[in-house]
């Protein structure tokens, strides 16, 4: 059964130094809050895994969080480059960064495999392509070539992906803990069911989950903490609640393209904000819509 | 005219329009009604909504966010922004988007962009140098782009083209064109047909039947072959029949600029 506590318990409970992490939310619901909250409580050598880093791992990787990335697509969606994710791999700052890189059909079948039970997946892909001949982290081959028992044809295989624990962020939870999520769910309910432990921050709680259209319901026994972070989304969007924050997108260019200026903006938006949900107050009014 | 693209194209039209608008008008064209098309973001989604806006009206467009039959007004920032969900026919999860949709080949046109791609259509978007573990440039990856590469039926390309984008070898493969020539896809499984198409701010360019090869087929107004070579960077291929492509229509001008409009001003 899911416990209800505040955002930093929750943290502080669940992720630990060299834990793998995966906070997942594809463009839509990324757990900003949560991951403001990991920088705080100054988490140290993380594996962070997510199928787009996002600004929300720019961050992380920039406040000397993580020592290795599992990804598939690095990018600042629309805008360009994540500039400190580029400093750690081009010019190691503040730390190396060892990668494995994936494609979106690869990591999205290493979290089915994770949440089956299975020890990998099965996909046409990779073939190819220069992801083939890339090492995992461990420095063997990440992907492997496998044979159909049935038709001889050639396919790939990819390892499951088991996070020590994943965090996501949801619209809504109830009071025992069940959680709700709608519109864009990407690889969350995957996630959560790959992990051994794992962290939901919502919208807000309520007495009772009303249905929603397209709805998904991680059922409170599948889920570890659940933590009120209103806004918690932010520059990203809950659907129903919060809009996108393009123009904190096409900000954080400048923001995270210059060292001081990032560490600037660590010290006094995440560092000095202890105690409040990161960019609620902008999200609530939706700036830059 | 006067052009504000990138790069210049040279006056010939009564209208002004930018080399990315006439780069975008092609792209759209080659989009007939009633397609399915697998969109990235930036110039394949601007493409996509202006045949959706003009000629195309029933284009079903899926983004690899899972959302199937997008309806946008105007042009997203990310694959996943809300507008994407709250028009879509049908939401659907990351993995079933990539296993259910697009890998057994129920998509008609994949649309991608390059940093780099090279005379077999190979495309590079992962690294710039010759060391993969210690690159010149790290770029953003491979998102979804090798399975749309692998398994729509048909690719299309949108890239800017110059020296360093039309290279004679990427220096990573990131999504497969044609390898190293004919046959290459055939022995790796690859479904689709592979890129069809390499749309540019200075023309078309399209495989070879027999070799594979890109080759010059066609070239915007004003934009001459020499023009083309000197912004590839190798022996470039030329079809005996180049052909001059139109240029953007007052219609397809009007359109493209109101979903630009419609994004920025929302």
């Amino acid at each position: 059964m899911a416990e209800i506590v505040s955002l930093a318990e929750a943290i502080a409970r669940a992720v630990h130094d060299g834990d793998e992490v995966a906070m997942e939310g594809f463009t839509h619901l990324i757990p900003f809050a949560a991951g403001h909250e990991v920088i705080r409580q100054q988490r140290r050598d993380l594996t962070l895994v997510r199928m787009t880093p996002d600004l929300i791992y720019d961050q992380l990787i920039g406040a000397g969080c993580a020592s290795r990335l599992i990804f598939s697509w690095g990018g600042n969606p629309g805008v360009g480059s994540l500039h400190r994710f580029r400093d750690a791999v081009e010019n190691n700052w503040p730390g190396p960064l060892q990668l494995e890189e994936h494609s979106h059909a690869g990591m999205a079948n290493r979290y089915a495999a994770g949440a089956s039970g299975m020890p990998f997946a099965i996909l046409r892909g990779y073939s190819g392509t220069g992801l083939e001949g890339l090492p995992g982290l461990d420095g063997q081959p990440a992907v492997r070539p496998i044979t159909c028992p049935f038709t001889g044809e050639r396919l790939t295989a990819v390892a499951a992906l088991n996070p020590d624990v994943a965090i996501i962020h949801a619209q809504r939870a109830d009071r025992a803990g069940n959680v709700q999520l709608w519109g864009i769910t990407g690889v969350q309910k995957e996630a959560v069911l790959s992990a051994q432990r794992s962290v939901v921050t919502v919208e807000e709680i309520v007495d009772e989950l009303a249905p929603q259209p397209g709805a998904i319901v991680l059922p409170t026994w599948v889920v570890d903490y659940v933590a009120a972070a209103p806004g918690g989304s932010h520059p990203s969007y809950a659907l129903g609640f919060t809009v996108r924050d393009n123009d904190y997108y096409q900000a954080w260019d400048e923001i995270s393209r210059d060292r001081d200026r990032f560490s600037r903006w660590l010290a006094g938006e995440v560092l000095a904000g202890a105690g409040r949900t990161a960019g609620a107050g902008a999200a609530a009014t939706g700036r830059g819509a | 005219m006067t052009a504000t693209g990138r790069e210049e194209v040279p006056a010939s039209a009564a209208d002004t329009f930018t080399a990315d608008e006439i780069m975008t008008a092609c792209a759209a064209r080659a989009l007939a009604d009633g397609m399915t098309c697998f969109v990235g973001i930036g110039l394949p989604s601007a493409a996509a909504n202006l045949a959706r806006a003009t000629h195309a009206p029933n284009l079903v467009l899926i983004y690899e966010s899972g959302t199937i039959g997008a309806k946008p007004g105007r042009l997203p920032l990310s694959i996943g922004d809300g507008i994407l969900a709250e028009t879509a026919d049908a939401v659907v999860s990351v993995p079933e988007i990539f296993n259910y949709w697009l890998q057994p080949g129920r998509i008609g046109i994949g649309f991608l962009g390059a940093a780099q791609i090279d005379r077999f259509g190979n495309i590079n978007t992962t690294v710039i140098g010759a060391s993969y573990a210690d690159p010149k440039v790290r770029l953003p990856g491979a998102g979804g782009a090798p399975e749309i590469a692998a398994s729509c039926r048909e690719v299309i390309v949108v890239v800017r083209q110059s020296r360093r984008s039309f290279v004679d070898r990427v220096d990573f493969v990131t999504s497969v064109g044609f390898g190293d020539g004919p046959g290459y896809r055939e022995r790796r499984g690859l479904t689709g047909a592979g890129p069809q198409k390499v749309i540019t701010d200075l023309g078309i360019l399209e495989p070879d039947p027999a070799s594979c090869e890109l080759t010059l087929t066609g070239i915007y107004p004003g934009v001459t072959v020499p023009d083309v070579r000197a912004r590839t960077g190798w022996e470039l291929a030329v079809s005996d029949s180049v052909e001059e492509l139109a240029p953007p229509t007052a219609v397809e001008l009007a359109a493209l600029r109101q979903l630009q409009a419609n994004s920025t001003s929302r």
